[in-house]
């Protein structure tokens, strides 16, 4: 490799150190994002200059066919997909990288002894982590998707299944660096396929961004092993910052949802505390309908709002919004409280929002509003469930306990608009439906809000 | 120096620069930042050029042009993505004119 190729790899290297820094700031996140894709194209575009490639054309086609596939995804992708979306993307980057530490596998055994036992563990590794990275993205995309069932999947015998599937891995693992074989490769890599599955099954939905972001570290683990195996600098700095990041990230997010990634991954498996109970219940609630809530609201001097989920998929953002200008224009101060996870996603909701031209300076964050709740007259909370659920602190056994919450319950007024009694992503009753102080509007959330936008204007 | 030892090093640093540099990020940005993160590692594209461009096996050549295709999406489709995403948080400016009652 020419020196000059090694030091524009270098400078490649460096950006993408820029890149992830600049992503985590608000101000330099776009530009961040931007010179991790130049980093990228540059980083791609060397080997056609300075080696004699073969079937250029093929690879140019396939790599047009695999960018026009990538930006009509990214911009067809609603954003209240977006999780998803990032999972697979993560997914198949994951099985490309499986698919190359097969292939060179293939071009390094005609010389063997000419390679360290380790190249050969390196590749062992990309095939089996590749691989559980891509199936396992592929089971979160159908969870949030709702191909099949959000709820966690256990069958008797699955950890045995498992167990054995792990000490398969590792078998096939330790022959691939002692007597190598493509067949031992793709035996390896259908193993890692089985795992992903059985890793992410027993998994309930609201964890699942979790584990596309534990996944998406894998995937980073994987390129950087490659770039150890193909000699490739850059490769081997990107994965590694991916892979580094990535774990980083996925203990944040657990944590703000007071969770552990082990508690996250097997909890299923030790019993059925984390299944809840998934049922719509029959208790009484207090209903009413959209006159009463706006005469509630339209003579509240603090209203919070807590948006979840449920707003995004009615696409009634906007119509939220324009309740709070109405609102706002009366002379009440309104607030969105923006749980950490709200959404599928850590930070999910602030970009629905944003979609919406919410004002950035409404979206107050779970840690300032907290304490105003105390003081508030009406809150509001639209298709939200889990994030005011009060069992996260007073229930031990719930799969949410310990998680922060939104303190909703200690508002003077709770309103919650729901399309049903159906408990929340997580799968768990929450008590506060059936609090005194609560009232419950019953309707599709962009319907009831039309409604009740058009009540309080009427005021 | 071993040359394993030299990768070995430029791991383990690179390890505590990848942690290093995203610390202090705020909840608001963590979606955003995964997608990033997502689409950097989509620079495998790279790996799969490098083992497609210089096999003579036609089977190879198949699975690695597979593979150039998923690379292909993961990196192109994750910046996309994330440049989509993004776009929404910047556009704050054009705000005070259409919101009146500013009671903060």
């Amino acid at each position: 490799m020419p020196t000059w190729v090694q030091l524009v790899n270098l400078a490649c290297a460096v950006c993408f150190i820029l890149a992830l820094k600049g992503l985590s700031g608000p101000r330099t996140a776009r530009a961040g994002n931007l010179l991790g894709a130049a980093a990228a194209v540059v980083a791609v575009a060397l080997p056609f200059i300075y080696l004699d490639l073969d079937h250029v054309p093929l690879i140019l086609g396939a790599i047009a066919v695999g960018s026009v596939a990538g930006v009509v995804g990214a911009q067809r992708v609603q954003m209240t997909q977006m999780p998803q979306m990032v999972a697979l993307f993560n997914g198949v980057g994951g099985g490309a990288a499986a698919l190359v530490a097969l292939l060179e596998l293939h071009e390094m055994l005609p010389h063997e002894e000419a390679h360290s036992w380790f190249v050969f563990a390196a590749t062992a590794f990309t095939i089996l982590v590749g691989s559980i990275s891509f199936s396992g993205s592929v089971i979160t995309f159908a969870k949030l998707q709702e191909l099949m069932t959000s709820r966690p999947v256990v069958f008797p015998g699955l950890p045995v299944v498992f167990g054995l599937s792990g000490v398969a891995a590792i078998v096939l693992g330790v022959l691939t660096v002692t007597g190598p074989t493509v067949t031992i490769g793709v035996v390896l890599a259908l193993i890692g396929l089985l795992i992903g599955v059985l890793l992410v099954l027993p998994v309930g939905g609201a964890d699942v961004p979790i584990v596309i972001s534990l996944l998406n570290a894998f995937t980073g683990l994987t390129v950087a092993a490659s770039g150890y195996v193909l000699d490739n600098v850059v490769l081997l700095v990107a994965g590694t910052l991916v892979g580094a990041s990535g774990t980083f990230l996925t203990m944040l997010m657990a944590k703000a949802m007071g969770r552990s990634v082990t508690n996250i991954l097997f909890g299923a498996l030790k019993g059925g505390s984390t299944l809840g109970a998934g049922e719509a219940s029959d208790r009484p609630v207090r209903s009413a309908g959209p006159e009463d809530v706006a005469i509630l609201l339209g003579y509240a001097d603090r209203v919070i709002i807590v948006p979840g989920y449920g707003l995004a998929v009615a696409q009634a953002q906007h119509t939220l919004r324009e309740l709070v200008d109405v609102l706002t224009a009366r002379g009440t101060k309104v607030d969105y409280a923006i749980h950490p996870v709200a959404g599928r996603m850590p930070g999910h909701m602030n970009v629905l929002l944003a979609e919406a031209q919410v004002p950035y300076e409404q979206l107050v964050e779970m840690d300032h509003i907290n304490g105003d709740f105390k003081t508030t007259d009406v809150v509001l909370v639209v298709g939200a469930n889990d994030v005011v659920n009060p069992a996260a602190k007073t229930s031990p056994g719930a799969p949410i306990y310990g998680m922060p919450i939104l303190n909703a319950d200690e508002a003077r007024q709770i309103v919650f608009m729901k399309r049903s009694m159906r408990p929340g992503f997580a799968g768990i009753e929450n008590e506060l439906l059936f609090d005194p102080k609560t009232t419950l509007l019953f309707g599709d959330a962009k319907d009831s809000l039309g409604k009740l936008l058009s009540a309080v204007k009427a005021l | 120096m071993d040359e394993a030892v030299v990768w070995l090093t430029i791991f383990v640093l690179s390890v505590f620069v990848g942690i290093e540099v995203i610390a202090k990020v705020s909840s608001t940005l963590h979606t955003p930042l995964m997608s990033g993160a997502n689409a950097i590692h989509g620079v495998i594209l790279l790996g799969a050029v490098l083992v497609t461009g210089t096999t003579d096996n036609d089977a190879a050549l198949v699975v690695g042009l597979v593979a150039i295709v998923l690379a292909a999406v993961n990196m192109v489709g994750g910046f996309v993505v994330t440049d989509r995403m993004l776009k929404m948080f910047v556009r704050k400016k054009p705000k005070p004119a259409d919101t009146k009652g500013e009671a903060a």
